[in-house]
């Protein structure tokens, strides 16, 4: 995957949005956003009911992934473009999905569904229909997913990645303000974690910044490119969102993303915690 | 909206003696702006939150005393910044005008 592939722009979807084996995907954490108005053509996925587990802390199984796409008309062969609000953070691990259960061909549309607004572009209410299929997944590709373990054998060895908010880093907020829900009994971060907020690889449109800039940027929080990397956050959103940048725009390898994040983290009984705005000692 | 308050949304439930608010309106023309993106930068201008405004234009955060600077995106206008002061006790309640461009 390269920024050419893994990136369409917003002029692309428009032109494209029609094409037969083209299949625009709508992923918010608002999930009423997709009833006021999508792009047309677009079908919906809700990041927590149709892609998380009712029951147990985890994904929906390879079973339960193959039964959610073939019911709503997605096939193997299908280009399938994502985007979402909240700067396409629950559309990029929506991405990082797909990728995990071995789709071949998957989009994010930059920006996202703010820069479709910002730039006054088309959205309709009409709910698409599409005829159902039978995908077929992939056993997990877990080469981009990381578990608790393999992150606490990471510190002081891997590049790890906090891509919270520094108050969120620091251990002084343990969640987004809007977001009171789901908090870890403990603040902080794990140790030798480096701070880089997903917000630093966005625009203001919610658009990625080039790939020099990005380059750049992480350079200069010191991602040693001969290490592997995890990133995470507090759920596994938005630390999808750098897993995007680093792993597909970027192309580092060994990149994987840790969605158990600060809420299994800093739950956990016995792992050091670091506090406070400095990485700390393994 | 006819006898609705200019402003930001109605602060009641919100306990303003834990909260540090900060809030408005987004208006274009004088009407309300439903479809603008309002980011809060901390003081250093580094981003920490963003929220879509209502259908009846009005955006809220809960934020921390301090400075912090309201930056507002909508659909042909002018990105517009706004430098607030918020403390708590009494929420900062701004109308964010944008030019048309």
């Amino acid at each position: 995957m390269s920024r050419d592939t893994a990136l369409v722009t917003a002029d692309w979807v428009e032109e494209h949005l029609s094409d037969a084996g083209v299949v625009l995907v709508e992923v918010d954490e608002d999930t009423t956003a997709y009833d006021k108005g999508h792009i047309a053509g677009a079908i919906k996925l809700d990041w927590k009911n149709d892609l998380q587990d009712p029951v147990r802390r985890d994904f929906v199984n390879k079973a339960q992934f193959e039964a959610l796409l073939s019911e709503r008309g997605v096939s193997n062969d299908d280009t399938v473009v994502l985007y979402g609000g909240n700067n396409n953070w629950f559309a990029a691990y929506a991405y990082w999905y797909f990728k995990l259960y071995g789709h071949t061909d998957v989009k994010l549309l930059d920006g996202g569904r703010k820069k479709w607004e910002l730039d006054s572009r088309e959205l309709v209410e009409e709910i698409p229909t599409r005829a159902t299929t039978s995908y077929t997944a992939s056993e997990q590709d877990t080469s981009i997913r990381a578990f608790r373990d393999e992150v606490v054998e990471a510190i002081g060895v891997q590049n790890l990645i906090d891509v919270r908010s520094p108050d969120e880093f620091a251990g002084r907020l343990l969640a987004p303000a809007h977001l009171p829900q789901e908090q870890a009994q403990r603040g902080g971060h794990i140790p030798t974690a480096g701070n880089v907020p997903w917000s630093k690889a966005a625009n203001d449109d919610g658009t990625f910044r080039s790939n020099e800039e990005l380059e750049a940027l992480y350079a200069e929080a010191g991602l040693d490119r001969s290490k592997d990397t995890i990133a995470y956050c507090r759920i596994g959103e938005r630390s999808s969102h750098t897993w995007f940048v680093l792993a597909e725009l970027l192309e580092v390898s060994n990149v994987k993303n840790y969605d158990g994040s600060w809420t299994e983290y800093g739950s956990l009984i016995g792992v050091p915690v670091a506090l406070g705005d400095e990485p700390g000692e393994a | 909206m006819c006898g609705a308050t200019r402003g930001g949304p109605s602060l009641d439930g919100v306990d303003l003696e834990k909260e540090t608010v900060i809030q408005g309106i987004v208006t274009k023309e004088g009407e309300p702006v439903g479809n603008a993106y309002v980011r809060l930068l901390d003081a250093t201008g580094e981003f920490t939150a963003e929220v879509p405004t209502s259908a009846t234009g009005q955006f809220r955060f809960f934020a921390a005393p301090g400075d912090w600077t309201l930056r507002t995106l909508a659909p042909r206008a002018a990105t517009v910044d706004r430098v607030v002061s918020a403390q708590r006790g009494s929420a900062v309640d701004v109308e964010v005008a944008l030019a048309a461009v």
